[in-house]
């Protein structure tokens, strides 16, 4: 068994909604997880360069401010370059039903937890696909 | 009360308790949506403290629990102000016309994520997010367009801009000009809240201090130019968004309040110069009677320690005059047209909370900026509870509730709590730099979320009463990614086409300014006259004022 799921839990864009962010990455280390938050306003750079810089297995966005389509796109082409796409992105937010099905269709997403989901839900998904 | 009396309720309670005692309750915490305790039955006892004069007093008199004007919706009712604005300063535009043209009676400019920020639009970090959550602003001409064809002598508009509100103030000043209005003749509010940024939004761009020195500047400048407007709208809505309790909103909105209060004195202003413009802005989450109390309790608070503890002389420096918004986390993504009634009975607390003006969230906002169809019947809310539902007739109809009377007291003894607590920790900026209020709401919101994830709370339609087959049968608004390109190009032409010696100019003698001690509201005005964005105002602050960075944990 190898050590502890390692996350990124991230805020992009320039919302200060971190509500969400800061209950999830609670609830993750709750769960045994080592969890990181990067804090607010983070460019999809300093997203990715923590990823990496953290060596983590998973980078969950948090994003309220309607940039999803832009914002998640920008992290998995970053990884990719940065030749860390096993790193898995999820994410949660105001994110429409439509827009969910093209981030995950493009693989510009792994997951997308909307918002009432249980953070239950989103610990067993970590588990199932780590 | 006689204590013979007292004496004879009790001995009834006694009586009461041996029959109750013996039934079975449902197996659930009862207790508010905060978490507050609650008892099955209020009775005299439970205000036997109670001093109706002292404590309650009539409509507009002190200390003001039932209400801030005496004769209250009788005479004006509350202003009906929808938060609206999203794309381009035309698209706005359009959607602030369709308001008034429904009946709408003030508006309410929300600004997008670059703008709230200080960038302007062709900024690599705004892209993605230009016209997304708000409208976008970068300048005078865009403020121009925005409200083209509505004169600002006639309407009142709130504007919830705060580290920036200096900017977006000057030009809401500068478009009155150019429509021939004097700023003596403006009405409106500027959020310009910068303590619940570092609390909760964390909209910020820069230091407490400097921060601090631009609230107090607009102070000074608005009592002489713009007497008519709120310079100040002090928000506990976010801080509530952020998770906090119905507790903390009160008490860390209201010790804000107290922080501006002593800026603004040791600016070497009178409290009666200043303190008629600051207002408020409350949340209304769905635990009705909990929001009721917490509205009559600020208001006491408030009148109170501005006489005591301020000094304050003016009756109007005393006043908790106050805007509700509906609870947007109390909405749910799943069955949304459920949203339509938590919505209703929100506002429906909020005006029994005596509120004077009022934004009901429509049912979309969960997922999207609202459709036209889903603000009309927000709108409409409002107007069944002041036209259908007769309870505007009556001054503070709930005054005298055992229940509402204990829980208001109750709201008063915990916010003191927590006011002696930041006392204690050297004050509000102290607190911040200490992370108390962010760790405080941070451990409420985790608290609820535990308690949904374990059924201990029940949300409807998302950990109860939920069918497999539910489908989302409501249209969402789209926001056209054309529009950013368009916002940008606009401002390219704009770079290219105004004086461009003058703009800099004004961004110098900005710079210089802020370094001295100079009101910078004057300086940040000849600004934006000459058309520079309000990027390259921020910029040129940024440089003399440094950012803020946040410690960020959770």
């Amino acid at each position: 068994m190898a050590g502890k799921i390692r996350v990124l839990v991230a805020k992009p864009g320039l919302d200060g909604h971190d509500r969400g962010a800061r209950v999830i990455a609670r609830g993750l280390r709750d769960a045994g997880m080592e969890v990181v938050y990067t804090g607010l306003h983070q460019t999809p750079e300093q997203v990715v360069e923590a990823a990496i810089q953290e060596d983590v297995d998973v980078v969950g966005l948090s994003i309220l401010s309607g940039a999803h389509m832009t914002l998640f796109p920008k992290v998995c082409e970053l990884l990719r370059e940065n030749d860390a796409e096993d790193i898995k992105v999820i994410g949660g937010g105001t994110i429409p039903e439509e827009d969910v099905e093209e981030l995950l269709k493009n693989g510009w997403a792994a997951q997308i937890f909307t918002p009432g989901t249980p953070i239950e839900k989103i610990v067993e998904w970590i588990n199932n696909n780590v | 009360m006689s204590s013979d009396k007292l004496n004879e309720i009790r001995q009834g309670k006694e009586k009461w308790l041996e029959k109750r005692s013996q039934m079975k309750d449902r197996n659930v915490k009862f207790e508010t949506v905060s978490s507050l305790p609650v008892k099955d039955l209020y009775t005299p006892e439970d205000v036997s403290d109670l001093d109706y004069m002292r404590d309650l007093g009539y409509p507009g008199e002190y200390p003001y629990t039932r209400g801030v004007q005496s004769n209250m919706y009788r005479g004006r009712l509350w202003t009906m102000r929808q938060f609206a604005g999203f794309g381009t300063a035309k698209e706005s535009n359009q959607r602030y016309k369709f308001l008034l043209s429904r009946g709408q009676t003030g508006l309410s400019v929300a600004f997008d994520m670059p703008t709230i920020m200080g960038y302007d639009s062709d900024h690599p970090r705004s892209l993605g997010e230009v016209g997304r959550v708000g409208v976008a602003i970068d300048s005078l001409a865009d403020m121009e367009t925005l409200f083209d064809g509505i004169p600002l002598d006639q309407v009142s508009t709130s504007m919830t801009t705060n580290a920036p509100a200096s900017i977006l103030w000057c030009m809401y000043i500068a478009t009155g000009e150019k429509q021939g209005v004097p700023s003596e003749k403006l009405r409106g509010t500027i959020q310009n809240d910068i303590l619940k940024e570092y609390i909760a939004q964390k909209s910020w761009i820069f230091p407490p201090e400097p921060s601090m020195r631009l609230i107090t500047d607009i102070f000074k400048y608005a009592k002489d130019h713009v007497p008519k407007w709120n310079t100040v709208s002090i928000s506990g809505y976010h801080i509530r968004e952020a998770g906090s309790t119905a507790v903390q909103e009160l008490a860390f909105t209201l010790a804000d309040g107290f922080a501006y209060v002593e800026a603004g004195i040791e600016a070497g202003l009178d409290v009666d110069d200043f303190a008629p413009r600051l207002s408020f802005f409350f949340n209304s989450h769905i635990d009705f009677f909990e929001e009721i109390a917490k509205y009559r309790a600020a208001r006491r608070i408030w009148a109170r320690r501005m006489k005591e503890k301020y000094g304050a002389k003016n009756p109007k420096s005393l006043l908790c005059r106050f805007h509700t918004q509906t609870a947007g986390c109390s909405l749910t993504a799943q069955q949304p047209e459920n949203n339509i009634v938590r919505t209703a009975f929100e506002a429906l607390a909020a005006v029994l909370g005596g509120t004077q003006s009022l934004h009901t969230n429509s049912m979309d906002e969960v997922l999207a900026l609202p459709t036209e169809k889903a603000v009309q019947i927000a709108l409409r809310t409002q107007q069944l509870i002041a036209y259908e539902t007769g309870v505007p007739n009556v001054i503070d109809p709930l005054a005298g509730s055992y229940y509402v009377e204990a829980l208001t007291d109750k709201m008063e003894e915990e916010a003191e709590k927590y006011f002696e607590e930041i006392e204690r920790r050297g004050g509000v900026l102290a607190a911040i730099d200490q992370n108390y209020f962010q760790q405080e709401i941070a451990d409420a919101a985790y608290r609820y979320q535990t308690e949904v994830d374990k059924k201990e709370k029940i949300v409807v339609g998302v950990n109860e009463f939920v069918h497999d087959d539910e489908e989302l049968d409501i249209e969402l608004l789209k926001i056209d990614p054309e529009l950013e390109r368009a916002q940008v190009e606009h401002l390219k032409k704009l770079r290219q086409e105004r004086d461009n010696n003058r703009v800099n100019d004004t961004l110098d003698a900005l710079k210089k300014a802020a370094a001295g001690p100079d009101n910078l509201i004057p300086y940040i005005l000849e600004c934006v006259r000459s058309y520079a964005t309000q990027g390259e105002i921020v910029d040129t602050m940024r440089e003399v004022f440094g950012e803020y960075k946040e410690r960020p944990t959770f």
